[in-house]
């Protein structure tokens, strides 16, 4: 799979593909896992009475999904959480959206693990999991302290990179022998930068980021002294 | 004034010290006097909030004295909510606020009640509310309470301008005439070059060289103002006019980010006499009467004429002594400049560009205020806006463009039928969806976006506020880096909830701080007189320094003539080099270089990077530009700015300002912002998904008009080449030309983007990674 111009790593004894989306694809298992997909934000945000922002970001993240699919022919599809802003956004999802989305997923395993913001089943088929456990790794939405061999979302991960003449900030995915956390997949996401205290304090001292770009760089993870 | 106190409108121009605004009272005050009478009479509003805490003190003694029992008071956001809503039941009889405060004030179901006996209106330092968008809130208010109170009279106070007939249009409801009475402008200003020892360096800004002539005329005078054009060079002057302040004499600083506390104790020192100068920026181009300023320093060139008169004006307030001015060039070009505007001063010529039509986000921001105050009728607001002189030729589609995008997102996709801002009730008046969100918009008025910036405090609980700096400044910080902040260097500690935490630094070369202030492209009236003057031969009045540099460039090159582009070719150190003399202000040379060099690319010359200033464009390639039409070829350009201009960072940064203004997002409040990812995301992806999905969205065409004026300044490009089409002088120099050489000192160079910048990353990825230890284990 080199044509995915992706970053390959080992993960507890996996061999790991982080693609320029901030999808993970685990290749051996024809997996492909995307985390905070928040489906339907916009609309969320409208209903509660906020901003009409433009309708058209669970568009944009489904086409970005849809490429990952078929570039990785992928068999098993694992949403780690926060998929939809809440239970009533995937309710209210605009109908060519949802019949999209069913079309995604006719023929292959979709697991939808629980995230804060979708702590329910929705009305979409797959299975709905608190948490995943397929051999060696553990999936589920936010990191545990303790845990190993963890594949988790939920911090919208994002790294500064100071290069001579300017600083570039983009999401990215970090890891250390424990745990991979994956960076917001969703097209309305901001990030949490790596520096800050919850994730210094989650990841290890030789932790490293990945910078999503076509290839991902890693880098060592960025972090508050 | 007495005699106009009946017509609609009347604009007063005068210079400062002209006692213009208790001019601007008298009516009221006769009129209050005569008929006594109970609630609000009349509204004066001025741009700065401590103008109009200093105009109630100012008019309470004349009022006092002739004993007269009228209430005076103002009111900003600094005011009390107590004191609000006391003014709110029961209002004075003079009120004196702020464009903003209006507006919020307009907002609320009651203020038909709070206008209900208002009769006049004072609108100072127009001038200055006319050359942004606070000016355009401010008409449109207006017409609100033009349409509670139909024989409502207005009163502009200006200073001095270029065109008063254009600002009488603007204040006047439209279609009225409005009077325009002149005061004698006094007498000419005393303005003159400031001689040094040291010839002033080839570039840069800070005019470092005269400190020493600087503190000898602050010695000399009683009270001396130093302009600055941007806020860093004000702190870097600061600290080292201080370093060779051997006297101790009283010298303070004040600009726009330095913490608010400070900026009113400079300002109280100043009143009270306790200061011999003041270091500041355009802070202090407005308002306070500072009376005993007797010296004013303009340090780099002015850029713009009518903003120098403006300045020299702060000293010798009083009617009949001419202002007295010193302008102190910082580089050799600038010499050129000051002279140029000297010139203009003296023979009155004043400059500015036309404004363009009424910007139609404040009209949107306008009609969610409108709509929180009271469920309204479109076509008596359509009326309505189109009196106010910036929106009069306002057509009825472009309103009702505007209206669908506040009432619905004005998205080709109608995906929020249910969840519309404003929907129309049975009596086909609009109005909120949800009252709720009146507290949202009201907390969002205003058109002034400033830059995020993260306040600055010493260490430690309770440590002292400084200031501010931008974000982006503030993320490139390393624990141990210091700057100057409030003319004292310190040391970057950490970042802790949004806030800079910074200790004491003893250090005596600071890292410098880079602040949101304003950049000012030259006016192209002063770029003109400029070219006159190189071509005139004039050249006597100039330092023999300066005037040897001008006949060497005539000699190895030529210079630049009106009307025409000069284009020199050379090679530097192997490298092909080619400089654009525009004279099109820095934005527009900024875009042309963005412009040119993707030309370059198509035509395989490899172009590297470019770095533009107020006059020229210097460019960089690896191939020589053998024949440079084809770089100003419009329609080329035309394509550009449909297509990858759109992806430019300033694009980005106006489309945030249009977003804000016009309600699609609001504005980060100081101590609001989490540091949560859920709640926000960055515009940029807003910008890029209407792109993608939506083209032709009223924002994104806001977006593209706003920035055609202003940062990428299209405008101007264009203009140039139109008139200077196939009227190209290239010269193929031997080597660097004279006044190109002081181009390959200036900073701001901008690399040319694409493969280069994702090389850049990969290799100081890879540097990083082998420097930590980590080796790549895929």
């Amino acid at each position: 799979m080199s044509d995915l111009n992706g970053y390959n790593f080992l993960f507890a004894g996996t061999a790991l593909t982080l693609l320029p989306s901030g999808a993970l694809w685990w290749g051996q298992e024809n997996l492909l896992c995307v985390s905070d997909l928040h489906l339907g934000k916009a609309e969320r945000i409208a209903r509660r009475g906020g901003h009409l922002l433009p309708p058209y970001e669970t568009k944009d993240t489904l086409i970005r999904l849809e490429r990952d699919i078929e570039r990785t022919s992928a068999r098993i599809i694992v949403c780690l959480g926060d998929s939809f802003d809440d239970l009533t956004a995937a309710e209210n999802l605009a109908q060519d959206e949802a019949i999209w989305l069913t079309r995604l997923m006719a023929g292959r395993r979709w697991v939808w693990i629980e995230g804060n913001h979708d702590p329910g089943p929705v009305e979409f088929g797959g299975t709905h999991m608190a948490e995943l456990f397929h051999p060696p790794l553990h999936f589920r939405h936010i990191a545990k302290t303790g845990a190993a061999c963890e594949v988790s979302g939920h911090y919208h991960p994002k790294a500064r990179l100071n290069l001579r003449d300017r600083s570039l900030s983009r999401p990215c995915l970090l890891m250390d022998s424990d745990r991979v956390i994956l960076p917001a997949y969703g097209t309305y996401t901001g990030g949490l930068r790596s520096d800050d205290a919850a994730l210094s304090q989650l990841m290890r001292p030789e932790a490293i980021a990945v910078m999503l770009g076509s290839p991902p760089h890693p880098i060592p993870m960025p972090r508050n002294s | 004034m007495l005699e106009r106190s009946a017509a609609p409108a009347t604009l007063l121009i005068a210079p400062t010290g002209g006692g213009k605004t208790l001019a601007g009272f008298l009516p009221s005050l006769i009129d209050l006097a005569q008929n006594p009478s109970a609630g609000l009479h009349t509204l004066y509003i001025s741009p700065l909030k401590a103008l109009a805490a200093d105009m109630r003190r100012n008019l309470q003694r004349p009022v006092e004295d002739m004993g007269l029992n009228i209430r005076i008071e103002d009111r900003s956001g600094d005011t009390t909510q107590t004191r609000k809503k006391a003014q709110r039941a029961d209002p004075p009889h003079i009120l004196l606020t702020t464009p903003e405060s209006l507006a919020l004030l307009l907002s609320y179901p009651d203020a038909p009640r709070i206008f209900a006996g208002l009769k006049r209106v004072v609108v100072d330092e127009l001038h200055a509310l006319a050359e942004s968008k606070r000016g355009d809130q401010l008409l449109l208010c207006l017409t609100r309470l033009q349409a509670m109170r139909p024989n409502l009279t207005r009163v502009g106070l200006s200073a001095t301008v270029d065109d008063p007939d254009a600002l009488a249009r603007y204040l006047a409801p439209h279609p009225a005439i409005c009077d325009v009475l002149t005061a004698d402008p006094g007498p000419t200003p005393d303005i003159q070059m400031m001689t040094t020892n040291t010839a002033p360096p080839w570039s840069g800004g800070g005019a470092r060289y005269a400190i020493p002539e600087v503190l000898e005329a602050v010695k000399a005078h009683k009270t001396t103002l130093i302009f600055h054009n941007t806020r860093a060079q004000a702190e870097i002057f600061f600290h080292d006019l201080w370093l060779a302040n051997t006297d101790n004499l009283p010298i303070a600083i004040h600009h726009g980010s330095l913490d608010r506390g400070q900026r009113t104790k400079v300002e109280a020192a100043m009143v009270a006499g306790h200061l011999r100068a003041v270091v500041c920026t355009g802070s202090l181009d407005l308002g306070l009467d500072w009376g005993d300023v007797d010296l004013v320093i303009q340090v780099g060139a002015p850029k713009n004429v009518k903003r120098l008169v403006q300045r020299i004006g702060r000293s010798g307030h009083h009617y009949n002594t001419p202002s007295k001015a010193l302008i102190l060039p910082a580089n050799r070009w600038e010499i050129i400049e000051c002279h140029a505007a000297i010139e203009a001063v003296i023979a009155h010529d004043l400059d500015g560009d036309p404004r363009g039509p009424g910007p139609r986000d404040v009209l949107c921001q306008h009609l969610l205020i409108t709509a929180c105050a009271a469920p309204f009728d479109a076509d008596r607001i359509f009326a309505e806006v189109t009196q106010a002189g910036p929106y009069a030729a306002l057509t009825r589609a472009e309103f009702d463009a505007c209206l669908d995008f506040v009432a619905t997102g004005g998205y080709a996709l109608r995906a929020y039928d249910r969840w519309q801002r404003l929907m129309q009730n049975p009596q086909g008046l609009w109005q909120l969806r949800d009252p709720r969100q009146a507290a949202l918009i009201r907390m969002n008025i205003g058109t002034i976006i400033d830059t995020d910036t993260l306040t600055v405090r010493m260490r430690g609980r309770g440590g002292k506020a400084l200031g501010e700096v931008e974000e982006s400044f503030a993320a490139s910080l390393t624990q141990g880096d210091t700057f100057l902040i409030g003319g004292k260097i310190v040391r970057f500690e950490s970042l802790r909830e949004m806030v800079v935490q910074v200790s004491s630094d003893r250090g005596r070369r600071p890292r410098l701080a880079v602040f949101s202030g304003t950049k000012f492209s030259t006016s192209l009236q002063l770029s003109d007189r400029i070219l006159h003057l190189l071509q005139s031969g004039r050249w006597d009045s100039l330092p023999p320094h300066t005037r040897d540099w001008v006949i060497q460039q005539k000699t190895v090159s030529q210079l630049p003539k009106p009307g025409r582009v000069l284009v020199e070719s050379f090679l530097r150190d192997d490298r092909a080099h080619t400089c654009l003399y525009g004279f099109a202000g820095k934005n527009a040379q900024q875009t042309l270089g963005l412009l040119a060099t993707r030309k370059m690319e198509q035509l395989s010359l490899g172009p590297l990077g470019f770095v533009a200033t107020d006059y020229a464009t210097l460019i960089w390639s690896i191939q020589p530009v053998t024949d440079p039409t084809p770089l100003f070829d419009l329609t080329g350009l035309h394509e550009g700015l449909e297509t990858w201009l759109s992806e430019n960072a300033l694009m980005k940064r106006s489309f945030k300002n249009a977003a804000t203004i016009a309600g699609l997002i609001t504005r980060n409040h100081p101590g609001q912002r989490t540091t949560g990812r859920q709640a926000t995301f960055s515009t940029d992806i807003l910008y890029d998904t209407l792109r993608k999905y939506d083209p032709d969205h009223l924002l994104l065409s806001l977006t593209r008009e706003e920035a055609m004026r202003g940062l990428i300044d299209f405008g101007r490009i264009e203009a140039l080449l139109t008139r200077t089409k196939g009227k190209l002088d290239h010269v193929c120099a031997p080597h660097v030309t004279p006044f190109s050489a002081p181009l390959f000192l200036e900073i701001g160079r901008v690399p040319v983007e694409g493969t280069g910048q994702d090389m850049l990353l990969a290799t100081e990825a890879q540097r990083l990674m082998a420097e930590a230890g980590l080796a790549q284990n895929g």
